[in-house]
């Protein structure tokens, strides 16, 4: 045994091990709540995940990059995750071959929707040029939003938060949203999903219905490369 | 399952390697993805194919419990929020609003062109 109880902790948080189980754990129980609640928005197990874990490493005073020597097992897998994805688009390729023309046309919309909306707003509030740039990429997956900043030589820490805060945001509010609007094809809604909130708005559409969640999955990938396009362009022309 | 996911990772890894040497702006994943997808596709024509990972719903039941789970996989990303409080206390309020505004208004924009494109490339097929 330790003679310190203060030494057992400076071990263990050091240690992947120990964020590696926070981060499962908390995971686990926020899911689990979602699940109870019958998958209500309002109980997203991300937006609940983000909160138990920042207070803790605040509380602990843990750095971010002790933190993450440890979840990023669980990061990593998102790119294999991004492959998995294959398989639900393999099992629905009969909907999803019907629905090509229709997904270009909104894919196109949407993504400079997201885009234009979203500069044409910052700018409107005032905000730094710098912020603005940092914003614009949001809607897309965090690696290729933060690839996209670094080329405008903006803020890719600030756009990684913004990413997510984006996505968190759309899952929460797609359900209610759709329904509201009482639309109920599950291919355009999974797929606005996918355009508008990245892979959360994709992880939220698989709870909801899996044909969403594979139209979601396709807007997804197709997003990440339209906005890679679209995003150097829209900012030289709405903010010269 | 360690079969399935080592197929999962190989595509993935050739889609990373494909990417660098032609220097396209495609994330690998995005081309792993393909990769698998005509994998899938090829073993319907060649029923060799079926073994392994790629028989017996390996690889299919593999990337649905990865799926079912993909929430879990954006939070080490997301607690990078902890980093970024300081720039959220000064801009937040603009910064959420402005984020709610525009993912509601993406939301919209393409549910509407969706349903409006595939009930008038519908009706196109319908009379020729």
């Amino acid at each position: 045994m330790s003679d310190n109880p203060f030494s057992l902790w400076v071990y263990l948080s050091q240690s992947p091990l120990l964020w590696l189980t926070v981060t499962l754990l908390t995971y686990a129980v926020t899911d689990a709540v979602s699940l109870k609640t019958r998958r209500h928005p309002l109980a997203n197990p991300v937006l609940h995940s983000l909160w138990i874990i920042g207070a803790f490493l605040l509380l602990t005073g843990t750095s971010y990059t002790t933190y993450f020597a440890g979840a990023q097992f669980v990061h990593f897998l998102l790119g294999p995750a991004t492959v998995a994805l294959a398989v639900p688009l393999y099992e629905n390729r009969r909907r999803v071959a019907a629905a090509v023309l229709p997904m270009l046309v909104a894919l196109a919309v949407g993504s400079l929707t997201a885009i234009v909306s979203v500069v044409l707003l910052a700018r409107a509030f005032g905000l730094p040029r710098e912020i603005i740039l940092s914003l614009a990429p949001k809607s897309v997956t965090a690696g290729v939003a933060m690839g996209i900043s670094e080329s405008l030589h903006a803020d890719p820490s600030l756009t990684a938060v913004a990413v997510i805060l984006t996505g968190i945001m759309g899952a929460i509010i797609v359900t209610p949203l759709m329904n509201f609007t009482g639309i109920t094809d599950f291919r355009g809604r999974g797929f606005a999903a996918g355009i508008a909130a990245h892979g959360i708005g994709t992880a939220r559409a698989f709870q909801v219905d899996e044909v969403a969640g594979v139209f979601a999955g396709i807007a997804m990938s197709l997003n990440a490369l339209v906005t890679s396009l679209l995003v150097p362009l829209a900012v030289t022309y709405l903010l010269r | 399952m360690i079969a399935s996911l080592s197929l999962i990772l190989l595509c993935q890894l050739v889609g990373e390697v494909a990417v660098r040497a032609l220097a396209v702006p495609v994330p690998g994943p995005v081309v792993g993805l393909v990769l698998l997808l005509l994998l899938l596709l090829a073993r319907d024509r060649f029923p060799a194919l079926a073994r392994g990972p790629l028989g017996n719903d390996g690889v299919e039941s593999t990337s649905r419990g990865m799926l079912a789970n993909l929430s879990l996989l954006f939070i080490p990303a997301g607690v990078g929020v902890v980093q970024k409080l300081d720039l959220l206390a000064e801009h937040g309020i603009a910064i959420l609003v402005i984020l709610a505004v525009s993912v509601i208004v993406t939301l919209l924009a393409t549910v509407a062109t969706f349903v409006a494109a595939s009930s008038m490339f519908a009706r196109e097929e319908d009379n020729p």
